[in-house]
């Protein structure tokens, strides 16, 4: 065994590990990347039914409600980023740090009706401290700029967003749903 | 009382001196003894392990005099103020001292002065340029550190007027699981230095060798050990105290004491070739520059902000540039030097691709390739963001689609690598002799199809027996068990080096890992929300909840549910889950109730209640997480056979005299 032909084997090994590792991290990149998403963003554009996002937002205040379907807890909710609302459903139990009026983030698909079927929801260690993708989303629907100072606080949001979110979930759900809600 | 004893011990400013001291005494460090070496000056190169020892001091009185504050509710320091309580208990306020950013880059200094002391008392028998080097570097990587600590994260910061009670701390922080798991895993990520320090040193002086391997390698193994614990310990953490049933969710931070590991092993097993062929110098020096390198880059980027996730405590972005300029130091500095330097470092003996170096090189490839993966998935979605404003994240479909085909190879090589000879080796005999290991692992591969779903749960149970099944062969054929005479067969293995048995339980420990990973895999789940004294079904067990009721808790109230697991009608256990609700902090955690019998892990959590009085309903999630315990207890079986074969007199830290008379004639 030569110099030269060790080098080689090495250099075969190290190429063939390295390409598969690359292989599989472009393979699992078309597949298995999550994109975040606001409540505008989807309903402008809604991703197709097989593609799972993280949706955040804050929680509309008074539109969390809880039923059962057999014995299985379904909880559902609006999140909104003050354009546009979206209805969660998820079945299971919610996190301790989820509050109405403050920010969330829930994973899961959006249905042909354009509601969200939530496979985890998220709630951070912190009541006081919003997902850095949440405040971004809210920076961009205008709501609330970091230029101009904190976050307001959840109570405030609470206010500012229903009618607007109400507002704007009423008309994607059209005239009926609207007068109904 | 308690009063008294910061008095005595001097308080804050005491404190904040004392480390400005240990930076002022880490600089001479870093300069002395480097400038002793070069010249050969043995009155320069003895300063460096008084300086060492001299710095441990100083840090261990500025951290004491933080305990102190913390200890005695001094709140006029804006550190104990922000974190701390008066009702919190001793052991929280004690351990609540590294829960926080100042009070935990303190820490990590102090470990970090800690592994320079212990190189100068340990390290008696190394070449004195070569250990004035080494603490040298250690030194000015302290330097900087302590730097950081006093000009951006003061712990000792005043504030005025003094609150009257501190703001206390997040109530999922006060676990004694926690408390203990940062010192445990900066010790992994900092003892990494030592590796690196020496890397640096054998560059500065252009030489490794068999004796560079036999010293660097302990370090390394002491570390890994303790990087193991941490890992497992967090991930022990986030699986009884968050509640979802998990146990790794590839969030950052954890990626970040994953990535050291993966190439921290890779480095452990390299060193072996340096030590015992001379060969993949120049490699391992890099594996030892990487590894410090992803542990700096792990604990500061983290803290700087930079990776979004739940565990940043600290988003500060004019800490962030400190932290930044800090590690393009460092890590630039490191790699520069190692560009120039290395192309002197000669190459060393050969061996055929079938072989034991062979088999470690593959080893090495396979954790790197892995490596890889998981630094892409990490960087990933942060660099998205930074550079097209696209906020994505990547989860565990990317990492097991990625990590896990990778890893199974490795398993596959892991169990031939400790058998096959140096130098060159034949595939065949050591396949023969692993006949009853791949008995073993073809019988795990029939059960495992037909009791678990998914191809890679049962590859991995096959890999993982096949590895298991490899390790007891090897050590059974070394010391002839049912070859030779039992009495033969033990003055066999009262003469085997323990380094030898260390490997062995360190590879089973990673089966066992593996085992317990495929075997969650499996893991069943139920949601149900129920009144009191239904019976609800899952995985062979009945669970009743017999009776929710309330209780209070010292800074708490808590409803408790009692719920009874049957099995064909007998007790298995009774289950207590609670909600706990923190009134100050607007809170309330989750306590889970977990029966283990080692087998599997009966897992309760109690959630809302909805309704009340006797038609309340409460929803609750009960887990069967079978073979659960393996992970944890598999990662503290290697950390134990890292252990042994550091205890291991062939590489006891104070290395043998040979190597140093063989050195000093090279020189």
């Amino acid at each position: 065994m030569t110099r030269k032909s060790r080098r080689l084997w090495l250099v075969c090994a190290c190429v063939l590990g390295l390409g598969a590792a690359a292989g599989l991290t472009l393979n699992a990149f078309s597949s298995n990347i999550v994109f975040f998403m606001a409540p505008s963003q989807v309903r402008a554009h809604p991703p197709g039914a097989d593609r799972t996002i993280r949706l955040g937002g804050m929680v509309v205040a008074g539109s969390v409600t809880r039923t059962h379907e057999g014995e299985t807890p379904i909880a559902q909710f609006d999140v909104t980023d003050g354009q546009a609302a979206v209805r969660v459903r998820y079945a299971g139990i919610l996190p301790d740090l989820f509050r109405e009026g403050q920010s969330v983030v829930a994973v899961g698909t959006v249905g042909p009706n354009g509601a969200f079927t939530a496979s985890e929801v998220l709630a951070k260690h912190d009541e006081t401290y919003m997902p850095k993708e949440v405040a971004e989303a809210l920076r961009a629907s205008g709501k609330w700029d970091p230029k101009y100072g904190k976050a307001p606080d959840a109570a405030s949001w609470d206010t500012m967003t229903v009618k607007d979110a109400r507002h704007d979930l009423a008309a994607a759900r059209g005239p009926k749903d609207g007068q109904a809600e | 009382m308690s009063l008294m004893l910061t008095e005595k011990m001097g308080g804050p400013e005491l404190g904040n001196f004392a480390l400005a001291l240990a930076c002022c005494l880490a600089g001479a460090q870093a300069i002395l003894p480097l400038i002793g070496a070069q010249r050969r000056d043995a009155r320069l190169m003895a300063l460096a392990p008084a300086l060492a020892v001299g710095q441990l001091v100083a840090l261990a009185a500025s951290f004491l005099c933080l305990v102190g504050a913390a200890v005695s509710d001094d709140f006029s320091v804006q550190n104990v103020a922000d974190n701390s309580a008066v009702a919190k208990p001793l052991l929280y306020k004690i351990t609540g001292v590294w829960g926080n950013h100042e009070g935990s880059v303190l820490l990590w200094a102090l470990i970090l002065g800690l592994c320079g002391a212990a190189v100068a008392a340990f390290g008696r028998n190394l070449p004195s340029a070569l250990r004035a080097r080494v603490i040298a570097v250690l030194g000015g990587v302290s330097a900087g550190f302590q730097l950081f600590c006093l000009l951006t994260s003061n712990p000792f910061q005043r504030i005025w007027p003094a609150p009257m009670d501190g703001q206390g701390m997040n109530p999922l922080l006060q676990d004694p699981g926690l408390a203990f798991h940062p010192p445990i895993l900066y010790t992994g990520y900092v003892g990494f230095a030592v590796p690196f320090a020496f890397a640096i040193a054998a560059l500065i002086e252009g030489r490794v060798d068999a004796a560079w391997g036999r010293w660097v390698r302990p370090w390394a193994v002491a570390a890994w050990c303790f990087l193991t614990c941490g890992i497992a310990l967090g991930s022990w953490w986030s699986y009884y105290v968050l509640g979802w049933g998990g146990y790794w969710f590839w969030d950052p931070v954890e990626n970040a004491s994953l990535i050291p590991w993966l190439t921290g092993t890779a480095l452990v097993h390299s060193a072996i070739v340096v030590e015992k062929r001379e060969a993949l110098k120049i490699w391992t020096v890099l594996l030892a520059i990487g590894t410090f390198s992803f542990s700096l880059s792990g604990t500061f980027l983290v803290r700087s902000g930079i990776l979004n996730s739940v565990h940043a405590f600290a988003n500060d972005p004019a800490r962030g540039i400190f932290i930044l300029a800090l590690l393009a130091l460092v890590i630039g500095g490191s790699l520069a030097l190692f560009a120039v330097r290395a192309p002197m470092l000669t190459a060393g003996g050969l061996f055929a691709p079938v072989s034991r170096e062979g088999l470690l090189v593959l080893n090495n490839i396979l954790l790197c390739s892995i490596c890889a993966v998981v630094v892409t998935g990490t960087m990933y979605p942060p660099f998205m963001s930074l550079l097209f404003g696209k906020t994505i994240s990547v989860g565990k479909p990317f990492f097991d689609a990625t990590a896990a085909p990778l890893a199974i190879p490795l398993f596959a090589f892991m169990a031939i690598g400790p058998m096959a000879p140096w130098k060159r080796a034949a595939l065949w005999p050591v396949l023969r002799r692993l006949w009853w290991a791949a008995i073993a692992s073809l019988i795990a591969f029939a059960v495992a199809t037909f009791s678990m779903s998914g191809v890679l749960p049962v590859l991995a149970t096959g890999f993982a027996v096949w590895v298991i099944a490899a390790s007891i062969t090897d050590i059974t054929d070394r010391i002839g068990l049912f070859r030779l005479s039992p009495a033969q067969s033990l003055s066999r293995a009262r003469f085997l080096p323990r380094a030898a048995f260390g490997a062995a339980l360190a590879h089973a420990g990673a089966g066992i890992s593996v085992l317990g990973l495929a075997a969650m895999s499996q893991a069943q789940h139920r949601i149900v929300e129920v009144q009191t004294g239904t019976t609800e079904h899952l995985a062979g067990y009945d669970w009743t909840l017999r009776d929710v009721h309330d209780e209070p808790g010292p800074n708490y109230q808590a409803i408790v549910a009692t719920i009874d697991v049957r099995r064909h009608g007998h007790l298995v256990t009774t289950l207590r889950p609670s909600k706990r609700d923190f009134a100050s902090q607007h809170q309330t955690t989750t306590e889970v109730s977990i029966h283990t019998n080692l087998m599997s892990d009966l897992y309760g959590v109690l959630g809302d209640r909805h309704g009340s009085g006797a038609a309340a309903t409460y929803v609750l999630r009960l887990h069967y997480n079978p073979l659960a315990p393996w992970m944890w207890l598999g990662a503290l079986v290697m950390a134990i056979g890292g252990a042994l074969s550091l205890s291991d007199r062939r590489v006891r830290v104070g290395a043998p005299r040979r190597a140093r008379t063989t050195v000093a004639e090279a020189a």
